[in-house]
C-alpha cells in the first residue's frame, strides 16, 4: 500500500535486520537490507530510500553515525533513524546533531515504531504534495517565458496583454538581466503580430556605421565591403516587431534616423536613394535612465517621447525576492536535463543564501549561479556548500562599470581605487596588483583622496 | 488433501486450536487440519529478555512441515519478540510458507484480569487469520475492522473482526490459485 517510500534497514546482525525488514514489509513497505555501512552506501547510490534504519554499532568499516553522515551527503532529504541497544545521552545528541530524524533504543514498543514510520511517511507525502502544488503554482505564475508572482510583475503582465495587439512603441527599462527581451517577446507573441517576425538588435554591440547598415540595410558599393545589396533588420521585421536593445547607447545620427522611421514609417538603405516603407512595431529597451539622458542632452527628447509611448519598468530581482524560489525551481527543472544531473531542488540553507543575496546581475545572474551550483552539486539537493561562491566574486555583467562621461579624471581615479580596496578587503598589495601600480603609489592616492582602507 | 496446517508448540488448549482452525477455514475457504504438537520452544528462550525469539520459533516450525501443507501456523503460549521490538503478537513470512502466533498477550490474565476463554479464542482466531493472511501476500489493511489491520495491542485486536474485508478477500482470491503445497516448494529459512 505504500510501496513508493522504500526503506533500507542497515544492521550487521542478521536476525535483527531481517526481522525488522519482515515486520515493515507486513505493513506494505518495500524494504531492502544492508549488512554494513559500506553496503548501505552502495545501495543508497542506486536507490533513493525514504527512510533508513541504521544500527549505531556496526563492527569494522564505518559505524552508524558515519553511515548516516555519508547517506545524508547523497540524499540530504532522507529520514534516518539511528537504532541502538545502548542508550547514552552523548550518542543521542551526536546522532541528532548530525541529522538523524530519530534515535531509538531497541527493543521498542511496536506501536512506537508504527507511529514513527507513519509520521515520517505523512510528512513525506505532504512534502511531495507540496512539490506538486508548487509546480502547479509555477505554471500559474508563468507568462510566456517569464516566471513571477510579484505584484509589480503581474501588473506588467496585465499591461503586456493590454498593449500586445497595439502598434504603439514600447520602451522597456530595467537593469541588466531583468528580462527586458523576454518582455519584448511576450508583447510580440501575445499580440496579433505573433505569426510575423520578431527581430532583435543589440545597439551597443556594433559600431555606428555597422549598426546603421544592420538596421536599414545597404546598397551594393555603398561602403568598402558592401559587395551586394543587403536587407536591414527593419525590412526583415516587416509586419512584425523589431526589438532595439540598449537603445540608450546609439549615436546622435542614428537617433535621428530612428526618429524618422518612427514618424514617417519610411527609411533609406545606406547608400540608397529609394524611400522604403515598413510596417514594424518598435520595442526599445535600455538599462540607462533615458529621462536623465534627455535632461543631460545625451538623448533626443523627441525620440524619447516617440519611444516612450508605452513605458514598462521591470523591477530588479532584489525588489521581488519572492520570485527567487520559483525561478530557482524553474531553472533546476530545465538545467538538470541539459546538464544531465539528478538535482531535484535546494536545501533550506542554500535557499537562504539565494534569498539573502541582492543579485546585482538580476535573473541572469541567478540563472548562472543555479547552473554553477547544479554542476558542483554532489547530492540531489543543492546545499549551502554548493552556493558558497555566491557574492564572493565579481558577477560578470553586474560588475561591469559604465564609465560616466561627466566625471573628472580625479573623481574616476578615486572611485576606482575605493572599489578595488573594497574588493580586496583593504589588502594594499592585492589592490596595487589589480590596479597595476606599485604600493607606494597606492598609499599616495589613499592619502590624497583620504580614502578608507576597506 | 492439501490444507492449511495448525500446530501447537507445547501444550495448547484444544478448544483454542479448534477455534483457530474454524476461523481460518471461514476466512480463506481452504481446508484446515491440525498436526501433532511440537516441543515447547525452550531453544528460543532469551534469558536476558525473558522472552522467546519468534525468528527461531518460526525456523524450528519450518523444519517440521507435514505432507500436503498449503501454509503452516504454529501456536505458542510463550511471549515472542524480535530484537527491534519489545514483543510481537505473531510473525509471518510475507508470501512465505509459515507463521507463528503467541497467545501470551492475548490472555486477559496478562493484563491482570480474570481468565476469559471466549475472549482468548476470539483474539487467537483474529491473529491467526492476520498472520496467515500475510503468508498469502496480504499486507496491513486500512480498514480497522478487517483482521488484516495492524494490531500492536489487544485493544486493536478486539476492535477488529475475524472475517476479511472485501478488498482483502479480493486480493486473496487473486493470489490464491495456484497454491502449491509447501512440500513442493523450496524450504525458506526463517
Amino acid at each position: 500500500m505504500m510501496t513508493h517510500w522504500p526503506i533500507l534497514v542497515v544492521d550487521d546482525e542478521e536476525v535483527m535486520r531481517e526481522s525488522l525488514a519482515a515486520w515493515l514489509r507486513e505493513d506494505g513497505y518495500t524494504v531492502d537490507t544492508a549488512t554494513s555501512g559500506a553496503e548501505a552506501l552502495d545501495k543508497a547510490r542506486s536507490l533513493d530510500y525514504a527512510i533508513y534504519f541504521v544500527d549505531l554499532k556496526m563492527p569494522g568499516g564505518i559505524d552508524g553515525i558515519e553511515t548516516m553522515m555519508e547517506v545524508r551527503k547523497i540524499h540530504p532529504e532522507a529520514s534516518i533513524i539511528i537504532v541502538t541497544a545502548y542508550a547514552t545521552v552523548d550518542t543521542a545528541i551526536t546522532a541528532m546533531k548530525e541529522g538523524a530524524q530519530e534515535y531509538i533504543v531497541k527493543p521498542c514498543n511496536p506501536e512506537e515504531i508504527s507511529l514513527l514510520v507513519g509520521r515520517i511517511i505523512k510528512v513525506k507525502n505532504l512534502q511531495r504534495e507540496n512539490t506538486i502544488l508548487r509546480k502547479k503554482l509555477t505554471k500559474q505564475y508563468r507568462f510566456h517565458d517569464i516566471i513571477s508572482k510579484s505584484p509589480a510583475m503581474l501588473k506588467i503582465f496585465d499591461l503586456v496583454r493590454d498593449v500586445a495587439s497595439l502598434r504603439s512603441t514600447v520602451l522597456i527599462q530595467g537593469e541588466s538581466g531583468t528580462g527586458k527581451e523576454l518582455i519584448a517577446r511576450a508583447i510580440h507573441f501575445s499580440g496579433d503580430r505573433t505569426n510575423k517576425p520578431f527581430v532583435g538588435v543589440s545597439c551597443a554591440a556594433l559600431a555606428e556605421t555597422l549598426l546603421e547598415s544592420e538596421l536599414f540595410g545597404h546598397e551594393k558599393g555603398s561602403f568598402t565591403g558592401a559587395v551586394s545589396q543587403r536587407m536591414g533588420k527593419f525590412e526583415m521585421a516587416n509586419g512584425g516587431t523589431i526589438f532595439l536593445d540598449e537603445i540608450g547607447d546609439i549615436s546622435s545620427k542614428l537617433q535621428m534616423d530612428l526618429l524618422r522611421i518612427l514618424q514617417e514609417r519610411t527609411f533609406y538603405r545606406v547608400g540608397g536613394t529609394e524611400e522604403l516603407e515598413v510596417d514594424v512595431r518598435v520595442i526599445a529597451a535600455t538599462n540607462v535612465d533615458l529621462a536623465r539622458a534627455v535632461r543631460e542632452g545625451k538623448f533626443r527628447d523627441d525620440l524619447y517621447y516617440r519611444l516612450n509611448v508605452i513605458s514598462i519598468h521591470i523591477p530588479p530581482l532584489r525588489e521581488r525576492k519572492e520570485d527567487i524560489p520559483l525561478l530557482v525551481e524553474t531553472f533546476i527543472e530545465r538545467l538538470v536535463h541539459e546538464l544531465g544531473k539528478e538535482v531535484t531542488g535546494v536545501s533550506e540553507g542554500a535557499l537562504r543564501i539565494l534569498m539573502n543575496y541582492d543579485w546585482p546581475g538580476n535573473v541572469r545572474e541567478l540563472e548562472n549561479a543555479v547552473e554553477r551550483a547544479i554542476v558542483t552539486a554532489k547530492a540531489k539537493l543543492i546545499t549551502e556548500e554548493d552556493c558558497a561562491f555566491i557574492g564572493s566574486s565579481p558577477s560578470g555583467e553586474a560588475e561591469k562599470w559604465n564609465v560616466p562621461t561627466d566625471m573628472t579624471l580625479e573623481q574616476a581615479e578615486n572611485t576606482i581605487i575605493t572599489a578595488t580596496l573594497k574588493r580586496t578587503n583593504g589588502n594594499i598589495s592585492e589592490a596595487a596588483g589589480i590596479l597595476g601600480i606599485d604600493r607606494s603609489t597606492l598609499y599616495d592616492r589613499i592619502k590624497k583622496y583620504n580614502l578608507p582602507r576597506q | 488433501m492439501n490444507a492449511i496446517v495448525v500446530g501447537a508448540l507445547g501444550s495448547i488448549d484444544d478448544a483454542v486450536l479448534a477455534a483457530i482452525a474454524g476461523g481460518l477455514e471461514r476466512a480463506f475457504h481452504l481446508p484446515v487440519r491440525s498436526m501433532p504438537p511440537l516441543q515447547e520452544p525452550s531453544f528460543a528462550y532469551d534469558a536476558q529478555r525473558g522472552q522467546y525469539s519468534s525468528v527461531l520459533v518460526l525456523r524450528h516450525l519450518l523444519e517440521h512441515v507435514p505432507e500436503s501443507t498449503i501454509r503452516l501456523l504454529g501456536v505458542t503460549d510463550r511471549d515472542l519478540f524480535i530484537p527491534m521490538l519489545s514483543f510481537v503478537l505473531g510473525q509471518a513470512q510475507l508470501n512465505g510458507p509459515g507463521a507463528v502466533i503467541s497467545l501470551a498477550r492475548l490472555r486477559q490474565e496478562f493484563y491482570g484480569f480474570p481468565p476469559d476463554a471466549d475472549v482468548l479464542r476470539l483474539r487467537a482466531v483474529k491473529e491467526a487469520v492476520h498472520e496467515i493472511g500475510h503468508t498469502f501476500g496480504l499486507t496491513h489493511c486500512s480498514d480497522s475492522t478487517c483482521p488484516m489491520s495492524l494490531s500492536n495491542t489487544v485493544r486493536h485486536v478486539d476492535a477488529k473482526g475475524p472475517e476479511l474485508c472485501s478488498s482483502c478477500t479480493s486480493l486473496f482470491e487473486e493470489r490464491k490459485p495456484p497454491l502449491p503445497t509447501m512440500n513442493n516448494r523450496p524450504r525458506a529459512a526463517g
